[in-house]
Protein backbone atom coordinates (compact mmCIF):
# COMPACT_ATOMS: atom_id res chain seq x y z
CA UNK A 1 0.00 0.00 0.00
CA UNK A 2 2.87 2.35 0.77
CA UNK A 3 4.07 1.99 -2.80
CA UNK A 4 0.67 3.07 -4.13
CA UNK A 5 0.79 6.12 -1.87
CA UNK A 6 4.32 7.07 -2.89
CA UNK A 7 3.59 6.81 -6.61
CA UNK A 8 0.37 8.77 -6.26
CA UNK A 9 2.03 11.47 -4.17
CA UNK A 10 4.87 11.73 -6.65
CA UNK A 11 2.51 12.42 -9.57
CA UNK A 12 0.73 15.15 -7.60
CA UNK A 13 3.98 16.77 -6.48
CA UNK A 14 5.24 16.77 -10.03
CA UNK A 15 2.00 18.29 -11.24
CA UNK A 16 1.91 21.10 -8.72
CA UNK A 17 5.57 21.91 -9.31
CA UNK A 18 5.49 22.23 -13.08
CA UNK A 19 3.31 25.27 -13.55
CA UNK A 20 4.08 25.46 -17.26
CA UNK A 21 2.45 22.08 -17.70
CA UNK A 22 -0.56 23.12 -15.67
CA UNK A 23 -1.09 26.38 -17.55
CA UNK A 24 -0.18 24.87 -20.92
CA UNK A 25 -2.73 22.12 -20.70
CA UNK A 26 -5.48 24.59 -19.83
CA UNK A 27 -4.87 26.64 -22.98
CA UNK A 28 -6.62 24.16 -25.24
CA UNK A 29 -9.90 23.86 -23.32
CA UNK A 30 -9.99 27.63 -22.92
CA UNK A 31 -9.57 28.05 -26.66
CA UNK A 32 -12.35 25.58 -27.43
CA UNK A 33 -14.64 27.21 -24.94
CA UNK A 34 -14.05 30.74 -26.18
CA UNK A 35 -13.68 30.15 -29.93
CA UNK A 36 -16.39 27.51 -30.33
CA UNK A 37 -18.61 28.52 -27.44
CA UNK A 38 -18.88 32.14 -28.41
CA UNK A 39 -18.20 31.59 -32.14
CA UNK A 40 -20.93 29.03 -32.80
CA UNK A 41 -23.20 30.25 -30.02
CA UNK A 42 -25.34 32.60 -32.16
CA UNK A 43 -25.84 30.01 -34.94
CA UNK A 44 -26.78 27.35 -32.43
CA UNK A 45 -29.24 29.72 -30.85
CA UNK A 46 -30.77 30.62 -34.22
CA UNK A 47 -31.17 26.91 -35.01
CA UNK A 48 -33.43 26.77 -32.01
CA UNK A 49 -31.13 24.60 -29.87
CA UNK A 50 -30.65 27.05 -27.02
CA UNK A 51 -27.42 28.10 -25.35
CA UNK A 52 -24.37 26.49 -26.99
CA UNK A 53 -22.05 27.24 -24.08
CA UNK A 54 -24.34 25.20 -21.82
CA UNK A 55 -24.11 22.37 -24.31
CA UNK A 56 -20.37 22.64 -24.96
CA UNK A 57 -19.03 22.96 -21.38
CA UNK A 58 -19.40 19.26 -20.42
CA UNK A 59 -17.69 18.34 -23.70
CA UNK A 60 -14.73 20.57 -22.96
CA UNK A 61 -14.46 19.19 -19.44
CA UNK A 62 -14.43 15.67 -20.91
CA UNK A 63 -11.78 16.69 -23.43
CA UNK A 64 -9.54 18.08 -20.69
CA UNK A 65 -9.72 14.83 -18.76
CA UNK A 66 -9.12 12.75 -21.90
CA UNK A 67 -5.95 14.58 -22.91
CA UNK A 68 -4.57 15.00 -19.43
CA UNK A 69 -5.13 11.36 -18.48
CA UNK A 70 -3.82 9.83 -21.71
CA UNK A 71 -0.78 12.06 -21.45
CA UNK A 72 -0.08 10.97 -17.87
CA UNK A 73 -0.24 7.37 -18.96
CA UNK A 74 1.97 7.91 -21.98
CA UNK A 75 4.62 9.61 -19.84
CA UNK A 76 5.49 6.06 -18.91
CA UNK A 77 7.48 5.81 -22.15
CA UNK A 78 9.88 8.46 -20.97
CA UNK A 79 9.85 7.36 -17.39
CA UNK A 80 10.77 3.85 -18.37
CA UNK A 81 14.16 4.81 -19.77
CA UNK A 82 15.03 8.11 -18.11
CA UNK A 83 12.99 8.32 -15.01
CA UNK A 84 11.71 7.02 -11.81
CA UNK A 85 10.02 3.91 -13.26
CA UNK A 86 13.14 1.74 -13.28
CA UNK A 87 13.72 2.62 -9.66
CA UNK A 88 10.24 1.34 -8.81
CA UNK A 89 10.59 -1.79 -10.95
CA UNK A 90 13.62 -3.05 -8.98
CA UNK A 91 12.01 -2.20 -5.64
CA UNK A 92 10.53 -5.07 -3.63
CA UNK A 93 7.02 -4.06 -4.62
CA UNK A 94 4.54 -6.03 -6.77
CA UNK A 95 4.01 -4.54 -10.21
CA UNK A 96 0.29 -4.33 -9.76
CA UNK A 97 0.85 -1.84 -6.90
CA UNK A 98 3.00 0.29 -9.18
CA UNK A 99 0.27 0.21 -11.82
CA UNK A 100 -2.42 1.15 -9.29
CA UNK A 101 -0.32 3.98 -7.86
CA UNK A 102 0.50 5.40 -11.26
CA UNK A 103 -3.09 5.14 -12.44
CA UNK A 104 -4.48 6.82 -9.34
CA UNK A 105 -1.82 9.54 -9.61
CA UNK A 106 -2.50 10.21 -13.28
CA UNK A 107 -6.27 10.10 -12.71
CA UNK A 108 -6.03 12.53 -9.78
CA UNK A 109 -4.08 14.99 -11.90
CA UNK A 110 -6.62 14.66 -14.73
CA UNK A 111 -9.43 15.15 -12.22
CA UNK A 112 -7.83 18.34 -10.88
CA UNK A 113 -7.40 19.64 -14.40
CA UNK A 114 -11.05 18.81 -15.07
CA UNK A 115 -12.15 20.69 -11.96
CA UNK A 116 -10.12 23.74 -12.97
CA UNK A 117 -11.89 23.68 -16.34
CA UNK A 118 -15.24 23.43 -14.55
CA UNK A 119 -14.20 26.67 -12.83
CA UNK A 120 -13.24 28.26 -16.15
CA UNK A 121 -16.61 27.23 -17.62
CA UNK A 122 -18.40 28.88 -14.72
CA UNK A 123 -16.43 32.08 -15.29
CA UNK A 124 -17.29 31.94 -19.02
CA UNK A 125 -20.98 31.87 -18.17
CA UNK A 126 -21.83 28.19 -17.84
CA UNK A 127 -24.55 27.56 -15.24
CA UNK A 128 -25.43 24.07 -13.99
CA UNK A 129 -29.20 23.71 -13.59
CA UNK A 130 -28.79 22.08 -10.22
CA UNK A 131 -25.94 21.45 -7.83
CA UNK A 132 -27.75 18.42 -6.44
CA UNK A 133 -26.67 16.34 -9.43
CA UNK A 134 -23.06 17.53 -9.22
CA UNK A 135 -21.90 14.23 -7.65
CA UNK A 136 -23.19 12.45 -10.78
CA UNK A 137 -21.01 14.63 -12.95
CA UNK A 138 -18.02 14.09 -10.66
CA UNK A 139 -18.52 10.34 -10.89
CA UNK A 140 -18.44 10.53 -14.70
CA UNK A 141 -15.28 12.65 -14.53
CA UNK A 142 -13.56 10.21 -12.15
CA UNK A 143 -14.40 7.20 -14.29
CA UNK A 144 -13.10 8.96 -17.40
CA UNK A 145 -9.91 9.96 -15.58
CA UNK A 146 -9.19 6.40 -14.43
CA UNK A 147 -9.97 4.73 -17.75
CA UNK A 148 -7.95 7.11 -19.90
CA UNK A 149 -4.92 6.99 -17.61
CA UNK A 150 -5.05 3.20 -17.86
CA UNK A 151 -5.45 3.50 -21.64
CA UNK A 152 -2.36 5.74 -21.80
CA UNK A 153 -0.41 3.19 -19.75
CA UNK A 154 -1.57 0.39 -22.05
CA UNK A 155 -0.49 2.37 -25.13
CA UNK A 156 2.87 3.28 -23.59
CA UNK A 157 3.47 -0.36 -22.67
CA UNK A 158 3.01 -1.40 -26.29
CA UNK A 159 4.77 1.51 -27.99
CA UNK A 160 8.08 1.50 -26.16
CA UNK A 161 9.17 4.78 -27.78
CA UNK A 162 7.73 7.98 -29.17
CA UNK A 163 7.73 6.88 -32.82
CA UNK A 164 4.09 5.86 -32.72
CA UNK A 165 2.94 8.77 -30.60
CA UNK A 166 1.50 10.83 -33.50
CA UNK A 167 -0.31 7.76 -34.76
CA UNK A 168 -2.00 7.30 -31.43
CA UNK A 169 -2.89 10.99 -31.15
CA UNK A 170 -4.34 11.26 -34.65
CA UNK A 171 -6.04 7.91 -34.96
CA UNK A 172 -7.19 7.26 -31.42
CA UNK A 173 -7.23 10.24 -29.09
CA UNK A 174 -8.40 12.98 -31.48
CA UNK A 175 -11.16 10.82 -33.04
CA UNK A 176 -12.32 9.85 -29.57
CA UNK A 177 -12.73 13.51 -28.79
CA UNK A 178 -14.27 14.73 -32.07
CA UNK A 179 -16.67 11.79 -32.46
CA UNK A 180 -17.85 11.79 -28.87
CA UNK A 181 -20.61 14.33 -29.27
CA UNK A 182 -18.62 16.77 -27.15
CA UNK A 183 -19.13 19.46 -29.78
CA UNK A 184 -22.50 18.56 -31.35
CA UNK A 185 -25.72 16.80 -30.29
CA UNK A 186 -25.78 13.12 -31.22
CA UNK A 187 -29.52 12.72 -31.70
CA UNK A 188 -29.67 14.31 -35.14
CA UNK A 189 -26.38 13.15 -36.73
CA UNK A 190 -26.21 10.48 -39.50
CA UNK A 191 -26.67 6.94 -38.32
CA UNK A 192 -23.08 5.86 -39.09
CA UNK A 193 -21.69 8.63 -36.91
CA UNK A 194 -24.11 7.72 -34.16
CA UNK A 195 -22.88 4.12 -34.22
CA UNK A 196 -19.27 5.24 -34.07
CA UNK A 197 -20.07 7.51 -31.13
CA UNK A 198 -21.76 4.64 -29.32
CA UNK A 199 -18.40 2.82 -29.38
CA UNK A 200 -16.56 5.78 -27.87
CA UNK A 201 -16.31 5.71 -24.06
CA UNK A 202 -15.85 9.48 -23.93
CA UNK A 203 -19.32 9.87 -25.51
CA UNK A 204 -20.90 8.22 -22.46
CA UNK A 205 -18.89 10.39 -20.08
CA UNK A 206 -19.85 13.60 -21.83
CA UNK A 207 -23.45 12.46 -22.11
CA UNK A 208 -23.60 11.64 -18.41
CA UNK A 209 -22.06 14.96 -17.39
CA UNK A 210 -24.34 16.86 -19.70
CA UNK A 211 -27.41 15.17 -18.29
CA UNK A 212 -26.26 15.79 -14.73
CA UNK A 213 -25.22 19.42 -15.19
CA UNK A 214 -27.66 20.82 -17.74
CA UNK A 215 -30.75 18.73 -17.06
CA UNK A 216 -31.27 17.59 -20.67
CA UNK A 217 -32.27 13.93 -21.00
CA UNK A 218 -29.25 11.68 -21.53
CA UNK A 219 -28.80 10.49 -25.13
CA UNK A 220 -27.83 6.98 -24.08
CA UNK A 221 -29.70 7.04 -20.78
CA UNK A 222 -28.15 7.66 -17.38
CA UNK A 223 -27.90 3.99 -16.43
CA UNK A 224 -26.25 3.12 -19.74
CA UNK A 225 -23.77 5.98 -19.27
CA UNK A 226 -22.62 4.81 -15.86
CA UNK A 227 -22.74 1.15 -16.85
CA UNK A 228 -20.59 1.60 -19.95
CA UNK A 229 -18.18 3.96 -18.18
CA UNK A 230 -17.67 1.52 -15.31
CA UNK A 231 -17.25 -1.45 -17.62
CA UNK A 232 -14.78 0.46 -19.83
CA UNK A 233 -12.82 1.61 -16.77
CA UNK A 234 -12.52 -1.94 -15.43
CA UNK A 235 -11.60 -3.32 -18.83
CA UNK A 236 -8.92 -0.70 -19.50
CA UNK A 237 -7.40 -0.99 -16.01
CA UNK A 238 -7.15 -4.77 -16.45
CA UNK A 239 -5.74 -4.40 -19.96
CA UNK A 240 -3.29 -1.71 -18.82
CA UNK A 241 -2.16 -3.82 -15.85
CA UNK A 242 -1.64 -6.84 -18.07
CA UNK A 243 0.39 -4.94 -20.66
CA UNK A 244 2.33 -3.08 -17.97
CA UNK A 245 3.19 -6.37 -16.26
CA UNK A 246 4.99 -7.40 -19.44
CA UNK A 247 7.06 -4.21 -19.75
CA UNK A 248 10.79 -4.80 -19.69
CA UNK A 249 13.28 -2.01 -19.21
CA UNK B 1 27.81 -13.24 -2.93
CA UNK B 2 26.99 -13.43 -6.63
CA UNK B 3 27.11 -16.75 -8.38
CA UNK B 4 26.32 -17.16 -12.06
CA UNK B 5 26.26 -20.49 -13.88
CA UNK B 6 25.77 -21.06 -17.61
CA UNK B 7 23.71 -17.91 -17.94
CA UNK B 8 22.14 -17.39 -21.39
CA UNK B 9 19.85 -14.70 -22.71
CA UNK B 10 18.61 -14.54 -26.26
CA UNK B 11 16.34 -12.01 -27.95
CA UNK B 12 14.81 -13.96 -30.82
CA UNK B 13 17.74 -14.91 -33.03
CA UNK B 14 20.19 -12.63 -31.28
CA UNK B 15 22.31 -14.08 -28.49
CA UNK B 16 22.93 -11.20 -26.07
CA UNK B 17 24.57 -13.32 -23.39
CA UNK B 18 25.78 -16.79 -24.32
CA UNK B 19 26.64 -19.16 -21.52
CA UNK B 20 28.60 -17.17 -18.96
CA UNK B 21 29.67 -18.31 -15.50
CA UNK B 22 31.45 -16.40 -12.74
CA UNK B 23 31.58 -15.88 -9.00
CA UNK B 24 31.89 -12.65 -7.05
CA UNK B 25 33.04 -13.03 -3.44
CA UNK B 26 31.65 -11.09 -0.51
CA UNK B 27 33.38 -7.72 -0.13
CA UNK B 28 34.87 -7.85 -3.58
CA UNK B 29 34.83 -5.08 -6.19
CA UNK B 30 34.23 -6.82 -9.49
CA UNK B 31 34.42 -4.98 -12.81
CA UNK B 32 32.72 -6.07 -15.99
CA UNK B 33 34.44 -4.65 -19.05
CA UNK B 34 33.44 -5.03 -22.66
CA UNK B 35 32.82 -3.14 -25.88
CA UNK B 36 29.40 -1.64 -26.64
CA UNK B 37 26.79 -4.33 -27.11
CA UNK B 38 28.94 -7.02 -25.47
CA UNK B 39 26.19 -8.01 -23.03
CA UNK B 40 27.13 -6.03 -19.92
CA UNK B 41 23.81 -4.33 -19.33
CA UNK B 42 21.85 -7.49 -20.23
CA UNK B 43 23.84 -9.36 -17.59
CA UNK B 44 23.17 -6.68 -14.97
CA UNK B 45 19.46 -6.76 -15.80
CA UNK B 46 19.37 -10.52 -15.26
CA UNK B 47 21.23 -10.20 -11.96
CA UNK B 48 18.83 -7.50 -10.76
CA UNK B 49 15.50 -9.22 -11.58
CA UNK B 50 14.69 -6.92 -14.51
CA UNK B 51 15.12 -9.62 -17.13
CA UNK B 52 14.51 -13.33 -16.98
CA UNK B 53 17.39 -15.53 -18.14
CA UNK B 54 16.70 -17.79 -21.12
CA UNK B 55 18.62 -20.50 -19.26
CA UNK B 56 21.20 -20.89 -16.53
CA UNK B 57 21.11 -19.92 -12.87
CA UNK B 58 21.84 -16.81 -10.85
CA UNK B 59 22.30 -16.57 -7.09
CA UNK B 60 22.27 -13.27 -5.23
CA UNK B 61 23.37 -13.80 -1.63
CA UNK B 62 22.19 -17.39 -1.95
CA UNK B 63 18.80 -16.45 -3.42
CA UNK B 64 17.49 -17.17 -6.90
CA UNK B 65 16.19 -13.78 -8.10
CA UNK B 66 13.68 -15.39 -10.47
CA UNK B 67 12.02 -17.23 -7.60
CA UNK B 68 12.52 -15.12 -4.47
CA UNK B 69 12.34 -11.84 -6.33
CA UNK B 70 11.46 -9.42 -3.53
CA UNK B 71 13.94 -10.89 -1.06
CA UNK B 72 16.68 -10.65 -3.67
CA UNK B 73 15.69 -7.04 -4.38
CA UNK B 74 16.13 -6.09 -0.72
CA UNK B 75 19.72 -7.26 -0.93
CA UNK B 76 21.06 -5.11 -3.71
CA UNK B 77 21.15 -1.46 -4.70
CA UNK B 78 21.53 -0.38 -8.29
CA UNK B 79 22.66 2.69 -10.20
CA UNK B 80 21.40 2.48 -13.77
CA UNK B 81 23.18 3.59 -16.89
CA UNK B 82 20.44 6.17 -17.56
CA UNK B 83 19.21 8.49 -14.82
CA UNK B 84 16.41 7.20 -12.63
CA UNK B 85 16.03 9.95 -10.05
CA UNK B 86 12.97 12.15 -10.35
CA UNK B 87 13.86 15.63 -11.61
CA UNK B 88 10.85 17.37 -10.14
CA UNK B 89 11.42 15.99 -6.65
CA UNK B 90 13.99 17.20 -4.15
CA UNK B 91 16.99 15.10 -3.21
CA UNK B 92 15.38 14.38 0.13
CA UNK B 93 12.08 13.30 -1.43
CA UNK B 94 13.88 10.98 -3.83
CA UNK B 95 15.59 9.34 -0.87
CA UNK B 96 12.44 9.29 1.24
CA UNK B 97 10.34 7.65 -1.48
CA UNK B 98 13.01 5.03 -1.97
CA UNK B 99 12.98 4.31 1.76
CA UNK B 100 9.20 3.90 1.73
CA UNK B 101 9.32 1.59 -1.30
CA UNK B 102 11.86 -0.58 0.55
CA UNK B 103 9.71 -0.47 3.72
CA UNK B 104 12.29 1.15 5.99
CA UNK B 105 10.73 2.20 9.30
CA UNK B 106 10.41 5.96 9.56
CA UNK B 107 13.02 6.51 12.26
CA UNK B 108 15.65 4.43 10.51
CA UNK B 109 14.79 6.12 7.22
CA UNK B 110 15.33 9.60 8.59
CA UNK B 111 18.65 8.59 10.17
CA UNK B 112 20.04 6.83 7.14
CA UNK B 113 18.98 9.52 4.69
CA UNK B 114 20.83 12.13 6.70
CA UNK B 115 23.89 9.94 7.05
CA UNK B 116 24.08 9.11 3.34
CA UNK B 117 23.32 12.61 2.10
CA UNK B 118 26.09 13.92 4.37
CA UNK B 119 28.46 11.21 3.20
CA UNK B 120 27.83 12.12 -0.44
CA UNK B 121 28.00 15.85 0.32
CA UNK B 122 24.41 16.51 -0.68
CA UNK B 123 22.93 17.35 2.73
CA UNK B 124 23.11 21.12 2.21
CA UNK B 125 21.17 20.76 -1.04
CA UNK B 126 18.63 18.23 0.22
CA UNK B 127 15.64 20.50 -0.38
CA UNK B 128 16.56 21.51 -3.93
CA UNK B 129 14.78 19.83 -6.81
CA UNK B 130 17.07 17.47 -8.66
CA UNK B 131 16.67 19.33 -11.97
CA UNK B 132 18.98 22.00 -10.57
CA UNK B 133 21.72 19.44 -9.83
CA UNK B 134 24.88 18.90 -11.88
CA UNK B 135 25.58 15.54 -13.49
CA UNK B 136 27.94 14.54 -10.70
CA UNK B 137 25.48 15.46 -7.97
CA UNK B 138 22.77 13.39 -9.64
CA UNK B 139 25.10 10.42 -9.78
CA UNK B 140 26.02 10.81 -6.14
CA UNK B 141 22.34 11.01 -5.25
CA UNK B 142 21.63 7.82 -7.19
CA UNK B 143 24.40 5.98 -5.37
CA UNK B 144 23.28 7.33 -2.00
CA UNK B 145 19.75 6.21 -2.80
CA UNK B 146 20.92 2.77 -3.88
CA UNK B 147 22.58 2.35 -0.47
CA UNK B 148 19.65 3.55 1.61
CA UNK B 149 18.19 0.11 2.34
CA UNK B 150 21.63 -1.22 3.44
CA UNK B 151 22.09 -3.62 0.52
CA UNK B 152 24.84 -6.20 0.52
CA UNK B 153 25.60 -5.68 -3.14
CA UNK B 154 25.81 -2.48 -5.15
CA UNK B 155 25.44 -2.66 -8.94
CA UNK B 156 26.88 0.26 -10.88
CA UNK B 157 26.18 0.32 -14.62
CA UNK B 158 28.61 2.79 -16.20
CA UNK B 159 28.24 5.20 -13.29
CA UNK B 160 30.87 7.65 -14.48
CA UNK B 161 29.66 8.08 -18.06
CA UNK B 162 29.73 11.75 -19.03
CA UNK B 163 31.33 12.98 -15.80
CA UNK B 164 34.49 15.08 -15.55
CA UNK B 165 37.70 13.55 -14.15
CA UNK B 166 37.38 15.27 -10.76
CA UNK B 167 33.86 13.97 -10.25
CA UNK B 168 34.83 10.50 -11.42
CA UNK B 169 37.74 10.42 -9.04
CA UNK B 170 35.60 11.52 -6.12
CA UNK B 171 32.90 9.02 -6.99
CA UNK B 172 35.30 6.08 -7.00
CA UNK B 173 36.78 7.23 -3.71
CA UNK B 174 33.30 7.03 -2.23
CA UNK B 175 32.79 3.56 -3.65
CA UNK B 176 36.10 2.34 -2.27
CA UNK B 177 35.37 3.79 1.14
CA UNK B 178 32.00 2.06 1.25
CA UNK B 179 33.56 -1.19 0.16
CA UNK B 180 36.23 -1.01 2.85
CA UNK B 181 34.11 0.29 5.71
CA UNK B 182 30.80 -1.47 5.14
CA UNK B 183 32.08 -4.52 3.27
CA UNK B 184 29.66 -3.88 0.40
CA UNK B 185 30.21 -6.08 -2.63
CA UNK B 186 30.38 -3.95 -5.78
CA UNK B 187 29.62 -5.12 -9.30
CA UNK B 188 30.41 -2.43 -11.85
CA UNK B 189 30.67 -1.88 -15.57
CA UNK B 190 32.70 0.90 -17.15
CA UNK B 191 34.42 1.91 -20.35
CA UNK B 192 37.28 3.60 -18.53
CA UNK B 193 40.07 1.06 -18.12
CA UNK B 194 42.09 3.10 -15.65
CA UNK B 195 39.06 3.25 -13.36
CA UNK B 196 38.60 -0.49 -13.44
CA UNK B 197 42.30 -0.99 -12.75
CA UNK B 198 42.23 1.43 -9.85
CA UNK B 199 39.14 0.24 -7.99
CA UNK B 200 38.40 -3.34 -9.00
CA UNK B 201 39.87 -6.36 -7.25
CA UNK B 202 39.04 -8.55 -10.22
CA UNK B 203 38.02 -7.84 -13.78
CA UNK B 204 36.02 -9.90 -16.27
CA UNK B 205 36.19 -9.08 -19.96
CA UNK B 206 33.06 -9.88 -21.92
CA UNK B 207 32.68 -9.76 -25.68
CA UNK B 208 29.92 -11.01 -28.00
CA UNK B 209 28.08 -12.32 -24.95
CA UNK B 210 30.96 -14.48 -23.68
CA UNK B 211 33.46 -13.96 -20.90
CA UNK B 212 36.86 -14.18 -22.52
CA UNK B 213 39.04 -13.49 -19.50
CA UNK B 214 38.74 -13.10 -15.71
CA UNK B 215 41.46 -12.05 -13.31
CA UNK B 216 43.19 -9.17 -11.58
CA UNK B 217 44.40 -6.31 -13.77
CA UNK B 218 47.93 -7.63 -13.28
CA UNK B 219 47.01 -11.14 -14.37
CA UNK B 220 45.24 -9.86 -17.48
CA UNK B 221 48.28 -7.80 -18.46
CA UNK B 222 50.65 -10.70 -17.87
CA UNK B 223 48.45 -13.08 -19.81
CA UNK B 224 48.39 -10.83 -22.88
CA UNK B 225 51.95 -9.60 -22.44
CA UNK B 226 50.87 -5.97 -22.48
CA UNK B 227 51.84 -2.89 -20.51
CA UNK B 228 48.44 -1.38 -19.76
CA UNK B 229 44.99 -2.75 -19.11
CA UNK B 230 43.76 -0.86 -22.15
CA UNK B 231 46.21 -2.75 -24.36
CA UNK B 232 45.24 -6.01 -22.69
CA UNK B 233 41.58 -5.20 -23.36
CA UNK B 234 42.25 -4.39 -27.01
CA UNK B 235 44.38 -7.48 -27.48
CA UNK B 236 41.56 -9.63 -26.07
CA UNK B 237 38.61 -7.99 -27.81
CA UNK B 238 40.28 -6.75 -31.01
CA UNK B 239 40.37 -3.13 -32.11
CA UNK B 240 37.45 -3.22 -34.51
CA UNK B 241 34.82 -0.61 -33.68
CA UNK B 242 31.42 -1.95 -32.64
CA UNK B 243 28.49 -0.28 -34.25
CA UNK B 244 25.85 0.39 -31.70
CA UNK B 245 22.48 -0.15 -33.36
CA UNK B 246 20.61 3.09 -34.05
CA UNK B 247 17.87 1.88 -31.77
CA UNK B 248 15.00 3.98 -30.55
CA UNK B 249 16.59 3.90 -27.11
CA UNK B 250 19.68 5.57 -28.55
CA UNK B 251 17.48 8.23 -30.14
CA UNK B 252 15.73 8.83 -26.86
CA UNK B 253 19.10 9.07 -25.13
CA UNK B 254 20.05 11.84 -27.54
CA UNK B 255 16.74 13.54 -26.86
CA UNK B 256 17.30 13.16 -23.16
CA UNK B 257 20.70 14.80 -23.38
CA UNK B 258 19.23 17.69 -25.35
CA UNK B 259 16.05 18.25 -23.37
CA UNK B 260 16.11 16.00 -20.34
CA UNK B 261 17.71 18.40 -17.94
CA UNK B 262 15.30 21.20 -18.67
CA UNK B 263 12.18 19.11 -18.93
Amino acid sequence: MNAVYVLWLRQLKRYFRSRSRMVGSLGQPLLFLVALGFGFGPIYQRAGQGNYLQFLAPGVIGMTILFSAVFSGIELIWDRHFGFLKETLVAPVPRIMIMIGRTLGGASVAMIQGLIVVGICLVAGFRPVSYATLPHALLCMALLAVMFTALGTAIASILGDFQGFQLVMNFLVMPMFFLSGALFPLNSVPRALRIVASLDPLAYGVDGMRAALTGVPAHFGWAADIGVLSAAAVFLVVLGSYLFSRVEV
Amino acid sequence: MISVRNLVRTFGEIVAVGDISFEVAEGEIFAFLGPNGAGKTTTIKMLTTLLRPTSGTVEIDGLDPTVRQHEARQRFGIVFQDPSVDDELTAYENMDFHGILYKLPRKLRVERIERLLRLFELWERRNDTVKHFSGGMRRRLEIARGLLHTPKILFLDEPTLGLDPQTRNQLWNHVRTLNQEERITVFLTTHYMEEAERVAHRIAIIDHGNIIAVGTAKELKERTGTETLEDAFLSLTGSRIREEAGSSLQQMRTMSRMWGRKR
